[in-house]
């Protein structure tokens, strides 16, 4: 009983920065199984910085990252993979390796961890593509396909494990609206069909209110998390002007 | 450029006021007043309290004037000087205000240029940053090796295969046409010299002889520097601008054994071929000059090369060509590895592969003649 109340992930007194320049401190917040929880802020507010520390590719320079209670920067590299298997990542620009077709994109973590025939990854790599839109796209190359499609292609390859955790950085970035709406819609079905527990860093509200149900709200002056929760109650309820600003576009000012 | 005076009078006749007349057209082509000059025409009214404009017969205008007016009004708060921006059109009014509303609470630390020793300590750390990149980077590709014979590595054989068609067969007609004009020069050179003594044959030995020891090796290893070095450091180094290097780490892949393995290996593979062939050329080359301008038999020629080429001198050659091929790969990679996430890091990256790849083979082929002549080989 205790395991399944235990939250997904979980940052505690985490300190980012980088040399002797610090981004964010003392952050902390836990993500709850089949949450889509939102990292929002500014431009430059350290959103990217704090995923990165989620993911495993900056360590952060105090504090501690729990995956299901296992401490990831305490853990030893083997341990850190056998974590990060459990997650997929969708990058800003889809990250899809440009040398490879897009179904050798998605087989790629399936050879590898999956242990299976090509046969059967070939099927797994068709239902992955079709689940995000993109079925009779497997032998192009990602250079021969829009940018929207590239975050869809990088999305089933983040989702080609079946992760626990998926993480989405700037989703509508560079996305037409109706795209972008694709996305989110996409997004909530991927939790709703996967049971996945979804992380966004974004700074679009109206992916922010169609999706999240949790967040928190990075705040670049203060290099700390000045609200959380979620975002629409956040909007009625906050009391905090820098709050109100954010999540109206600076059309509300908020009770100072 | 400077603009005409009359475009701007200035109106001391109201006590404790400057008007300010402004007419004519004031646009970026047509230059602006120099701000000094307003300093100085302003300073001997030491009692100036306010600053009024008249527009009036203002007739075109774009950012000069606005930038004009920004420095003026800047400069003014600075003497306490109120700026009745009254007279101005709407338009410039809307701009000034604008910019001097002041978006940006956090202005970025001012650039000091750093005192000497600074400097001299800094780059010292770099170099040591560096160096200990270089033998991070030479460590994990120890591993991979280790894992890639003991069959544990992630390798895609046809990744191998592109790679080396591309900078191998990919190659061949840059190796042939240079290898050839360097054999031509060679045997040129040498002919006017041997001429001296009626001893034109023992060009076949000369070019021979620096064809497949060093020369065949040295001119490969500095056109695959140009052509496959700067290709890896700048496909890696789009890779790590593209997030796809992240993406192998999260995916728990090693960019060393995915990325890097298969290009050491196709350009270890690839290097000696290509050398073997720039050899072959280079000493055709001297058989056209020899053949063709001074007259010597061909098939006579080709008996002294025979002859004067020795097996070891062959082998001389392909080690060359081998930690060539290892040196070029490695700067490649390293470089574009390690590449910053802008364009110009991307261009940086593979000019310093080259740089790096071109000085390293000149220190090996010193290093390897100089061990080769200890060993009397």
């Amino acid at each position: 009983m205790e395991k399944s109340l235990r939250p997904v992930l979980e940052a505690r007194h985490l300190e980012l920065a980088y040399d002797d320049y610090i981004v964010m401190r003392d952050l902390n917040f836990s993500v709850n199984k089949s949450d889509i929880f939102i990292i929002m802020g500014g431009s430059g507010s350290g959103k990217s910085t704090l995923l990165k520390s989620l993911i495993g590719q900056k360590e952060p320079r105090k504090g501690m990252v729990f995956y299901s209670g296992r401490n990831f920067w305490q853990a030893g590299e083997v341990e850190q993979q056998r974590i990060m298997r459990g997650s997929g990542v969708l990058y800003q620009s889809g990250a899809l390796w440009s040398s490879l077709s897009l179904a050798e994109n998605i087989a790629l973590p399936l050879q590898l961890y999956s242990g299976l025939p090509a046969a059967q990854i070939r099927e797994i790599v068709l239902l992955k593509l079709a689940l995000v839109g993109l079925s009779g796209c497997a032998d192009f190359y990602p250079e021969e396909i829009s940018q929207g499609m590239r975050k869809r292609a990088g999305l089933a390859r983040a989702i080609a494990l079946d992760p626990e955790v998926i993480f989405f950085d700037e989703p509508s970035s560079g996305l037409d609206p109706l795209s972008a709406r694709a996305l989110d819609d996409l997004i909530l079905q991927l939790r709703d069909a996967l049971g996945a527990t979804i992380v966004v860093v974004t700074h679009e509200l109206a992916s922010i209110f169609a999706v999240g149900n949790n967040a928190v709200l990075l705040d670049a002056d203060s290099k700390s998390i000045i609200a959380s929760g979620a975002p629409k109650e956040l909007l009625t309820n906050s009391k905090d002007p820098r709050v109100i600003q954010f999540l109206t576009r600076g059309e509300k000012q908020g009770v100072a | 450029m400077q603009m005409k005076a009359e475009n701007l009078f200035f109106d001391y006749s109201t006590p404790k006021t400057l008007r300010i007349k402004i007419s004519g057209n004031w646009q970026i082509a047509d230059g602006l007043p120099v701000e000094n000059d307003f300093s100085r025409r302003l300073s001997p009214q030491a009692d100036i309290k306010q600053i009024t404009f008249d527009a009036s017969g203002l007739g075109n205008w774009d950012s000069a004037l606005v930038a004009f007016l920004f420095q003026l009004i800047s400069s003014c708060a600075a003497k306490h000087i109120q700026v009745n921006q009254d007279g101005l059109p709407a338009g410039v009014r809307k701009l000034l205000a604008l910019a001097l509303a002041g978006h940006e609470k956090v202005s970025p630390p001012k650039a000091m240029p750093d005192p000497f020793l600074a400097m001299l300590g800094d780059r010292v750390i770099k170099a040591g940053v560096s160096l200990r990149e270089l033998l991070d980077f030479l460590g994990q590709i120890t591993v991979s090796f280790g894992r890639l014979i003991t069959g544990k590595a992630y390798f895609r054989g046809d990744d191998f295969l592109a790679i080396a068609q591309k900078c191998g067969a990919g190659a061949l007609g840059l190796v042939c046409l240079i290898s050839l004009l360097i054999g031509i020069v060679l045997a040129f050179i040498g002919a006017l010299q041997l001429k001296i003594f009626g001893a034109q044959i023992f060009i076949a030995d000369i070019v021979g002889i620096a064809m497949v020891r060093v020369m065949g090796a040295v001119m490969t290893g500095v056109l695959i520097s140009g052509r496959t070095g700067a290709s890896f450091a700048a496909e890696l180094g789009t890779m790590q601008v593209n997030d796809e290097i992240d993406a192998l780490k999260t995916m728990g892949v090693s960019p060393v054994e995915f990325l890097v393995m298969p290009r050491i290996l196709a350009l270890v593979v690839m290097m000696p071929l290509l050398t073997l062939y720039a050899n072959l050329m280079g000493i055709l080359g001297g058989l056209f000059v020899s053949a063709g301008v001074l007259g010597i038999n061909p098939v006579e020629y080709l008996h002294h090369t025979y002859d004067a080429v020795k097996l070891n001198y062959l082998w001389v050659g392909l080690i060359h060509s081998l930690v060539f091929g290892v040196i070029i790969a490695v700067c490649g990679c390293l470089r574009g590895i390690n590449c910053g996430r802008s364009a110009s890091a991307v261009g940086e990256a593979a000019t310093s592969a080259v740089v790096s790849a071109i000085t390293c083979i000149v220190i090996a082929t010193a290093i390897i003649t100089f061990v080769c002549q200890v060993l009397g080989v």
